[in-house]
């Protein structure tokens, strides 16, 4: 395996070398193996990254070199620093290297700093523990660093407490600190998973240029292949505690030797979808939809008001698949709540033809078996204490009362089937499913009704990739076969892409820009689309 | 700062308000009186001392004229201890309490924080074990358990100590006492500490100084400890509101003349104005205590200052 | 965890095999904590101590024994040898006749009597007129009637806890406590659980205003001192059983609303609720299958909670002479009576409070393990 790296055109110096590393954890259910033999090198200023789904062991492998493993946790191998070695050495040393060598950035920019100090101080810390020097000049180094990161306005934000600065300002914040002491090596665990598409661009930007700038090898841990593909020399493919691949990026995408790889590559959701015929009729139209919340009211207290959709405008035609896209606090999920009337809107909904504007719960009820909806969490959206055959059948407890207990048993293990579940499942119960069988389960939850639409809320957004990749064959199996009509909400372009016919760009509650897939991919209009797609698609 | 303390100072008067009016109703719907004793008084003389209290007038009378002379820090004489008004008792009993109160206080404040601290630093370990078993006893067992024990143990059997009184004040008499008083409140600090600890310990940012090769020291003292005292200083208020206005067991157990028997010798005997006087101290310890807490609260974590 | 080696691996399982649902895991969970099944031991220990004990005792827990009047606990029947002989004494001094020689067989007893002149039959009523003697018949006579040998029962009792001040069994009135106090317990807690869950469910599942209402009336109750509201209120009713049980229900249904309401709260915003809404159920139906299901485990959990608070709040009351009237008692009543004998009678103190004690930590260790194996965070 290791020969793959020798045909690097510059031999540089490797600076970390891990060999036969295993970390075991002590359970109350016996002990688990997390990371099983794995050997590591990194090169000096190079790009390594690692990839792997949740629980390939790639973030516990960096924990254990570090020596952050949990109290149940021991890591043995060795890992060497310049020829020092890492695993067991005792804190006291091993505080000379971290921090100061070695530099690590955390996937959770909202808590990885302390709530209760403010970020100078926290960024002067390291600075001051393995530099020494003034506090004045410890401050004048911060203040530098954050002026390096962007942070706008340093000499204010650097008495800014956390909780005052946005997602993306904690991340620089953090990355300041990385940086603080010029490290050989930044280890960045998953650093841009919980941003916005927007902002993980300019955070990866941003460390490519402070890694030219600094020379410093980066250890990217990352599930996501297409930042991998963008930013990474070498790569590091990781399943189950052990290294499935390795080599220069370049030749593991074009030519993946494991069937492991192989499947994460193809996992990015591929295909298009056609636009339905013109004649189609049109099932679902929302006019001047507008959502207003309540905000911060309290007894006797005027409450503020937060306007969620802005008057939307939307046609969904039978058959037809409706991509919505935006960040987080776009209004996308609000806003196919308001089109299934399971949120108060001003505003005009028809359903088939009807106006259903003014139905309340009871009116609706009736409407309810044709238009389903799947939630983006499925461990939240399933009762724990109901089995999944009760789970399925619930809607037909409502729909269809006359049917009799066998009947019921019957159409569930059809939508089973259907959905590519075992029927045994039906007598247990969600906690002993994974995350895309619960999925699976919710979907059948929703088909069990032969409904006409379904609005999905971030179906795939909760499930690695390649999980994700089979969930969006089901849902388009799924549509196929019952001329289904579909309302697909994501942050993820590239999902949306495989699975819509047609999108809808929303920002801040308004829709900035829709149209059919292939032209609004191929030239956006907006700047705002602009952003999001080169974000998503330049790496 | 300033504007915010004012703010809630005067938001607490509505709520004294509240706690008069509903116990001075209380009080008088309760069957019985002041002066219902177990051989009746001639009716000549229950007469005159109704007038002489004022306990003749319409209730609503009584009412306003109680709340007119709250307002200006009068109580009223007391009903029992006819000799006193119920400031004189009050003033003659708080220092007894509060001194108890204080050491109580400051045993169970120190003494759980250290515990609570080191159980969680040496997590299941044998010391863990035997701080969290003696903080299981502190909780489990009432006071009014504890105290006669202590008594049976170190006055009767041994002999070390006395047995109750406050003597001269001195040390000797308050050991018992602060014990039997402190002990439940500090097996809850102690429990709350190590609780707080150990999450503040698992926390993403303890995880990120130690990434950043920071002593254990800085570790545990700058950042677990000061997260970890949190909860320790909300659940201040309640407690010191509770060990500073008197314990009416501890109190009778080891006959100390402070203020938290007069409550119950209070309600026994219908004493209204000492009831409604040893309420409204009651309530506005409590008042006072969760000001003082929110502001350290506020001062100990930015995400709630007080502007 | 990946889908993909899972998934086919689901086919070859049993066709109907029985998901354990989370209810069973729980019990599996608890079966495991020594602690918790040793607790769950000791109660249906106390319990039966307390509930069917006195069944085995022929004293009543307010029969007063004069003669016995703060006797220390003893394995030993009372009166002992000696005693009953001095009793004999004095009993056959009064009938003006001489003893001459007396012996005790269990529970009868021989004597001779001894007089001048003939005795009297009768002269037995003095011998059973003393406490410890019964049913003295003559067995023989002899020197002319001026000497009986008489036989009777001795009525000798055990008092194994000893007896207090009054003269009353201790073993009895610790029962009795132990009834009283349990009883408390369980019934207070199901009163604060019946108020509890209807309040807090119904302000949590209408929200908006009412709830906003409903919570400012609960914390105002709070606001006010917690020990004085219970007092005022065993002063109001009076000191009747039930009446105590209900106050103390009464009070404590202020925690359970809260735990319910955001117990509510929260399982209002989890998706399945959502999920089921857009399923079409109606309100009744959400509430029936969803949220009363979910809502069940905290709620034990809290109860557990709450039963050794009440236990412990009512013995407060009758330490200070707020509980139950003698001659009925309760654990924190004996407690206070032993604290106050503390120096003469120390076991006045020590038995109750052992019995109090063991059956709080019980009641903690149950309710510790119910947490452990209900607590969703260990999902």
């Amino acid at each position: 395996m290791m020969t793959s790296d020798s045909n690097t055109a510059v031999e540089a110096e490797t600076v970390l070398t891990v060999r036969g590393l295993k970390v075991r954890f002590d359970t109350p259910d016996g002990p688990i193996e997390a990371v099983k033999g794995v050997d590591l090198d990194v090169k000096a200023g190079e790009t390594l990254a690692v990839v792997g789904e949740s629980g390939s062991g790639k973030s516990q492998t960096m924990m254990a070199i570090m020596g952050l493993l949990a109290a149940n946790g021991r890591a043995t191998g060795s890992a060497l620093y310049r020829g020092r070695e890492m695993i067991g050495l005792p804190m006291k040393a091993l505080n000379t290297i971290r921090g100061e060598k070695i530099t690590m950035i955390f996937q959770e920019p909202m808590t990885s700093l302390d709530p209760l100090y403010p970020i100078g101080r926290q960024i002067a810390e390291p600075i001051r523990h393995h530099r020494g020097g003034t506090a004045a000049a410890a401050r004048a180094r911060v203040l530098e660093l954050l002026e390096l990161v962007g942070i706008p306005e340093p000499t204010r934000r650097i008495d800014s407490y956390p909780h005052e600065l946005s997602g993306g300002q904690r991340q620089r914040a953090m990355i300041a600190m990385a940086l603080a002491n010029e490290p050989d090596i930044l280890i960045a665990d998953e650093p841009t998973t919980a941003l916005d598409v927007t902002i993980q661009a300019q955070i990866l930007t941003l460390l490519q240029s402070l890694q030219k700038r600094f020379g410093m090898a980066v250890v990217l841990i990352t599930h996501d292949l297409g930042v991998v593909r963008h930013v990474a020399d070498r790569v590091v493919v990781m399943r189950r505690g052990e290294v499935v691949e390795r080599g220069r990026t370049a030749d593991v995408f074009a030519r993946p030797k494991a069937d492991y790889t192989r499947m994460l590559i193809e996992a990015e959701p591929s295909g298009e979808k056609a636009p339905p015929a013109p004649d189609e009729p049109v099932l679902l139209e929302g006019r001047k939809l507008r959502v207003d919340y309540s905000t911060g009211g309290g007894f006797l207290k005027k409450a503020g008001l937060f306007t969620a959709v802005h008057g939307a405008d939307i046609r969904l035609r039978q058959g037809q698949t409706i991509g919505l896209v935006g960040e987080s606090g776009s209004g996308k999920s609000t806003l196919g709540r308001a089109l299934l009337k399971l949120t108060p809107s001003s505003g005009t909904v028809l359903f088939n033809g009807r106006d259903i504007s003014d139905f309340d719960r009871k009116a609706m009820r009736p409407l309810r078996r044709d238009m389903q909806l799947v939630f983006q969490d499925p461990f939240g959206s399933l009762s724990p204490r109901q089995t999944v055959g009760e789970i399925i059948t619930e809607g037909l407890y409502v729909h269809e009362p006359q049917l009799s207990k066998a009947e019921r048993d019957a159409r569930a293990v059809a939508a089973l089937h259907e959905v590519g579940l075992d029927p045994s499942a039906r007598n247990r119960y969600p906690h002993e499913f994974s995350g895309g069988q619960r999925q699976r389960i919710a979907i059948a939850r929703a088909i069990i009704l032969k409904p006409r639409l379904v609005v999905l809320d971030e179906p795939t957004s909760a499930l690695d990739r390649s999980v994700q990749g089979q969930v969006i064959e089901l849902l388009r199996g799924l549509q196929k076969s019952h001329g289904l009509s579909y309302l697909f909400i994501s942050h993820d372009l590239s999902v949306i892409r495989a699975m819509a016919d047609y999108v809808i760009v929303m920002q801040a509650g308004r829709i900035v820009e829709e149209g059919e897939t292939a032209g609004l991919f191929d030239h956006p209009c907006e700047a705002y689309t602009k952003a999001l797609l080169s974000a998503a698609y330049s790496r | 700062m300033i504007s915010f303390i004012l703010r809630r100072l005067a938001s607490a008067v509505p709520t004294l308000f509240i706690v008069v009016t509903i116990s001075f109703f209380m009080m008088r719907f309760a069957p019985g009186g002041p002066f219902n004793l177990e051989r009746p008084l001639p009716p000549q003389t229950m007469e005159n001392l109704n007038r002489a209290y004022g306990l003749d007038l319409p209730l609503w009378q009584q009412y306003l004229r109680y709340l007119g002379n709250v307002v200006q820090g009068d109580f009223g004489p007391s009903y029992v201890y006819r000799d006193n008004t119920v400031d004189q008792l009050i003033a003659m009993g708080l220092p007894y309490s509060i001194r108890l109160g204080m050491m109580a206080l400051l045993v169970a404040l120190i003494g759980g924080v250290a515990a609570g601290t080191y159980a969680a630093l040496r997590q299941n370990s044998l010391t863990d074990l035997l701080v969290m078993s003696v903080s299981t006893v502190g909780v489990t067992v009432p006071n009014f358990v504890v105290g006669p024990v202590l008594t049976l143990i170190f006055a009767v059997l041994l002999a070390w100590l006395p047995a109750g009184g406050w003597g001269d004040g001195s040390l000797r008499f308050l050991i018992l006492p602060t014990i039997a008083l402190a002990l439940p409140q500090l097996a809850v600090f102690a429990r709350l500490m190590r609780g707080a600890m150990i999450e503040a310990l698992h926390a993403d940012h303890i995880r990120t100084v130690r990434a950043y090769g920071l002593p254990p020291r800085t570790v545990i003292v700058t950042h677990a400890m000061r997260a970890a005292l949190l909860p320790i200083v909300s659940y201040l208020a309640p407690c010191a509101a509770a060990l500073l206005t008197g314990s009416a067991v501890i109190e009778s157990i080891f006959t100390i003349p402070g203020v938290g028997r007069y409550f119950v010798i209070g309600a026994i005997n219908r004493d209204y104005t000492l009831v409604m006087g040893t309420v409204v101290l009651i309530a506005i310890f409590v008042i006072v205590f969760n000001l003082v807490v929110d502001l350290l609260y506020g001062l100990l974590d930015p995400r709630v200052r007080h502007e | 965890m990946s889908d993909l080696a899972q998934m086919p691996s689901l086919a070859p399982h049993a066709p109907e095999t029985r998901g354990r649902s989370l209810f069973s895991l729980a019990m599996r969970r608890f079966r495991r904590n020594r602690a918790a099944i040793a607790g769950s031991i000791v109660l249906v220990l106390v319990a039966l101590f307390s509930f069917v004990g006195p069944l085995f005792s022929d004293h009543a827990y307010d029969q007063v024994f004069p003669s016995y009047v703060s006797v220390p606990p003893s394995l030993s029947p009372r009166p002992g040898a000696e005693t009953l002989q001095g009793a004999m004494e004095s009993a056959v001094q009064r009938a003006r006749v001489r003893l001459e020689s007396f012996t005790v067989e269990g529970h009868s007893f021989t004597a001779t009597l001894g007089a001048d002149q003939p005795i009297d039959p009768r002269t037995t009523r003095y011998i059973d007129r003393a406490n410890e003697f019964d049913d003295t018949t003559v067995k023989e006579t002899q020197e002319d009637g001026r000497k009986l040998i008489v036989e009777g029962r001795v009525t000798r009792e055990y008092f194994p806890f000893g007896t207090d001040s009054n003269g009353r069994d201790l073993l009895v009135r610790v029962m009795l406590g132990g009834q009283i106090s349990i009883a408390v317990g369980v019934l207070a807690s199901l009163v604060s659980l019946g108020i509890g869950v209807v309040y807090g469910a119904t302000a949590g599942y209408l929200g908006g205003r009412i709830d906003n209402v409903m919570m400012r009336f609960v914390e105002i109750l709070y606001s006010l001192p917690f020990v004085f509201l219970v007092v005022l209120l065993v002063v109001f009713f009076g000191r009747s059983f039930i009446l105590i049980f209900l106050v103390i229900g009464a009070v404590e249904w202020l925690d359970m609303a809260r735990i319910v309401r955001g117990q509510t709260l929260a399982l209002k915003r989890r998706e399945f609720v959502g999920a089921a809404e857009s399923l079409g159920l109606s309100d009744w139906q959400i509430i029936r299958r969803h949220i009363i299901p979910n809502t069940i485990g905290p709620v034990v959990v809290f109860v557990t909670v709450i039963v050794p608070k009440v236990i412990l709040l009512e013995s407060f009351l009758s330490f200070l002479g707020l509980g139950v009237q003698a001659p009925l008692t309760s654990w924190g009543a004996l407690i206070a009576e032993g604290a106050n004998n503390i120096q003469s009678a120390p076991w006045l103190l020590i038995f109750p409070s052992i019995f109090f004690v063991v059956t709080l930590f019980a009641l903690n260790f149950v309710g510790d393990g119910l947490r452990d194996a209900l607590d969703p965070r260990d999902r």
